[in-house]
């Protein structure tokens, strides 16, 4: 049992403020991911969360026991490092009990918890190697199992798949997901600034921007309901399409006259107040389909990427408008220099004004 | 002329030859002999760079040629001959015969092994406690000053500091300036029996921890690691041993000796304990050097291995010793045995000190001894190959290690 909270948690290094307004509701069992671009903060707040960092504001609490002054090894948390952090001159076997040993276990209780892990991440042939032994993933596991011999409350992994190639990346994200899956009491704190793993993993994400939270939800309340035009665009690849234009209609749906001529409608609704509103319209590549009638945007088509599965195209740059991309299902090499007209299905269409988007007002 | 001027133009021809050298024999190289054009740019080019690496190497190759393999065999012939005649081992066996000679090679392995021992373990110190202090740096460039002072100006140094006057004069040596406010009563107690009990006991202490540490992974019969590190460990434990049977006497001495207040002492004329006092020397200079390495091995070891120890909950001393000493492990026995090489050859403190009176005497300048002032060729040669042979496998394994470092 692990309840996490964080309350107006702030870092500051002298006068700068790297993170401010911090607050987060971890429950127990949950895996939280925490996105955003380099130097957002979020390895910073694993660090706070950790015990590695100074908190220099506010309150974090486990279970209702504030932990700011609290030693890193008192807060029952492990955590996984990107670089592994192996200790070089230690065997696998006493890597993993070097906790247990420091918390003066017996040598059989050492020995039980040690083998069990092993047993988990299938390290046990392993056991008596140096960590330079081993090959990445292997490190990667002695790494994870290091944190699982300690029983800890709360996991902390930083950026744990970084330093791996893309193949042994995927099948050590699944090996991550069945642990969670076997251990469904433990909270676990992830730290990425790859997408794929924020989706496929977390229970919430929580992006965070501009040193504060920019929305935190579930993967697809972040794709399907971005609160500003940050989230909209950090989340899915490639990002949201983003054209800007003024509300003429209002009501359930909404139309939008596009500053490229084009005309847009959402299923978001709109008071009559918000005629003449200036907007952007977001749509993500995905949602962008051929039209011959009513188009959100017409432009000829600069660079196709055909992907198989999809075809990327991407148009030229109207003025100084940002490049718009379209994401059509199956092979569509054939339409470069070709002039296409997209629209998008109203229930996908977001609007944002002044950044924030129109569904959380 | 005035001397300094010769000094400076002997430095100005120096570097400028060997400048002059370097940059016209590249010159030479590239621009006359394979020349980077024509028809044939391309394999000279290559022949040039094959080429460059020993033109390079040539005034160092001629010069330890000259100077370091040729007096090698040249001594070592030296040795088999006495007043122009071959006479063998006689030499040898001659030599083995003097006492002043085991004299020598019993305090040469005192010094091989208190020295290196106390100036890594000083160095060690010194490089932990001043990483993360903000004065850190200067209190590193005076530990390293001593560095920069030659072995004579040191000696000189520290005679001063054992400097004896008779009783009734004012004493100019420190040592004894100090050794005389101390009567015996309750202050000398706490200062020189307490005190320095404490700090032996903790020393022999920390020394019978490391004999266990070194010796436990072969009592547990664990196979890490293979020969090299097994023989290592149990000359490592062998020297803890050693220097922990060393301490225990000394502790015998300061629970139970009378010391004799009130009177100077000639430090440098006690026999056993003069030879501590000049391997103090050595140490205060030595330990800049081991400082310095170890200073830079240590921020070289990962900060996550720290912090994940940290996490593992780790105290300060257990970091230090579990974690950060094993890492720099092989840059410690560098540094061992590079202080271990400089020991063998000791020579300078113990001929401005002492000259090996009292006890004191050493190979080096057991050699000296013989070479230069008694001019027995033989035996002096002699003398200079048992040195050479003691120092070239730690040079080797030395060599070895360093190598191996920089892969």
């Amino acid at each position: 049992m692990a309840d996490l909270k964080l309350v107006d948690v702030e870092k500051a290094y002298g006068e700068v403020k790297v993170l401010k307004n911090i607050n987060l509701d971890i429950k127990t069992g949950e895996l939280i991911v925490f996105v955003g671009p380099s130097g957002c903060g979020k390895s910073t707040l694993l660090r706070m969360i950790a015990g590695l960092e100074r908190i220099t504001g506010g309150d974090f609490t486990i279970d209702g026991v504030r932990m700011n002054e609290v030693p890193p090894a008192q807060r029952g948390i492990a955590m996984v490092f990107q670089s592994y952090a192996l200790y070089p001159h230690m065997t696998v076997r006493d890597n993993m009990a070097f906790a247990l040993k420091l918390a003066k276990k017996s040598a059989a209780e050492i020995a039980a918890a040690v083998d069990k892990a092993a047993r988990i991440l299938q390290l046990t042939p392993y056991l008596d190697r140096l960590p330079k032994a081993l090959s990445g993933g292997q490190r990667q596991r002695v790494a994870i199992g290091r944190a699982i011999v300690r029983d800890p409350k709360v996991y902390l992994f930083d950026e744990p798949l970084s330093n791996l190639d893309a193949a042994l990346r995927v099948a050590t994200r699944i090996e991550i997901a069945q642990l969670k899956e076997q251990m469904p009491n433990s909270t676990m704190i992830y730290v990425t600034h790859d997408q794929v793993e924020a989706m496929t993993l977390a229970s919430r994400i929580v992006v965070l921007a501009g040193g504060g939270i920019s929305q935190v939800g579930t993967p697809l309340e972040l794709y399907e309901r971005p609160e500003n035009e940050f989230v909209a665009q950090f989340i899915g690849s490639p990002s949201m399409n983003l054209m800007p234009g003024e509300v003429v209609a209002t009501g359930a749906e909404t139309v939008v006259s596009l500053a490229n001529g084009g005309m847009a409608r959402s299923a978001v609704p709109t008071q009559a107040s918000d005629l003449g509103l200036k907007v952007n319209v977001g749509i993500r590549p995905e949602d962008l389909v051929t039209t011959t009638g009513e188009a959100a945007f017409t432009g000829e088509v600069e660079i196709t990427e055909a992907l198989g599965e999809v075809t990327l195209l991407y148009f030229k740059r109207q003025g100084d408008a940002a490049q718009v991309v379209a994401k059509l299902p199956g092979i569509h090499a054939e339409l470069r220099h070709k002039t296409v007209a997209l629209a998008g299905d109203p229930r996908k269409v977001h609007l944002f004004a002044n950044g924030k988007s129109l569904l959380y007002r | 002329m005035n001397p300094a001027l010769q000094a400076l133009i002997v430095i100005v021809v120096g570097v400028g030859g060997c400048v002059g050298y370097f940059f016209l024999s590249n010159l030479f190289l590239d621009k006359v002999l394979f020349p980077a054009r024509g028809p044939n740019a391309g394999v000279n080019t290559s022949r040039a760079n094959m080429i460059r690496p020993w033109l390079f190497l040539f005034p160092a190759m001629v010069a330890l040629g000259l100077y370091l393999a040729y007096p090698v065999f040249a001594t070592a012939w030296l040795s088999l001959n006495r007043n122009g005649e071959f006479v063998g081992l006689a030499n040898y066996s001659a030599m083995f015969g003097e006492p002043k000679f085991w004299e020598s090679m019993r305090n040469n392995m005192l010094w091989l092994v208190v020295v290196p021992a106390g100036s890594t373990a000083f160095g060690l110190l010194a490089a932990q406690l001043t990483d993360r202090i903000r004065w850190g740096n200067l209190a590193k460039s005076l530990i390293f000053m001593p560095m920069a002072i030659s072995f004579v100006g040191a000696s000189v140094i520290w005679k001063l500091i054992y400097d004896t006057r008779p009783v009734e004069q004012a004493q100019i040596g420190l040592l004894n300036a100090l050794w005389l406010k101390f009567e015996g009563g309750i202050g000398s107690f706490l200062l020189l029996r307490l005190l320095p009990g404490l700090f032996v006991l903790a020393m022999l202490a920390l020394l019978l921890w490391a004999v266990w540490a070194l010796l436990r992974p072969l009592v547990k019969g664990g196979s890490a690691g293979g020969f090299w590190v097994l023989a290592g460990r149990i000359v490592g434990a062998l020297v803890a041993l050693f220097l922990a049977w060393e301490l225990a006497t000394w502790l015998v001495g300061i629970a139970g000796n009378d010391l004799p207040y009130g009177q100077p002492m000639t430090w440098l004329s006690m026999p056993y304990w003069n030879s501590y006092f000049l391997m103090a020397v050595l140490i205060w200079i030595q330990t800049g050097f081991a400082m310095v390495i170890l200073s830079a091995a240590l921020r070289g070891v990962p900060e996550d291995t720290i912090e994940a120890a940290l996490l593992d909950g780790a105290n300060p001393f257990q970091i230090f010793f579990q974690i950060k000493v094993p890492q720099i492990m092989p840059t410690i026995v560098v540094v061992w045995t590079t202080i271990t090489i400089v020991v063998l050859k000791v020579f300078d403190i113990v001929l401005a000190m002492t000259n090996g009176q009292w006890e004191t005497q050493v190979l080096a300048n057991y050699m000296y001894d013989k070479l230069f002032r008694a001019l027995d060729w033989g035996m002096g040669s002699a003398s200079a190959m048992i040195i050479m042979l003691l120092v070239t496998p730690i040079l080797v394994w030395n060599v070895y290690n360093a190598r191996k470092e920089m892969r």
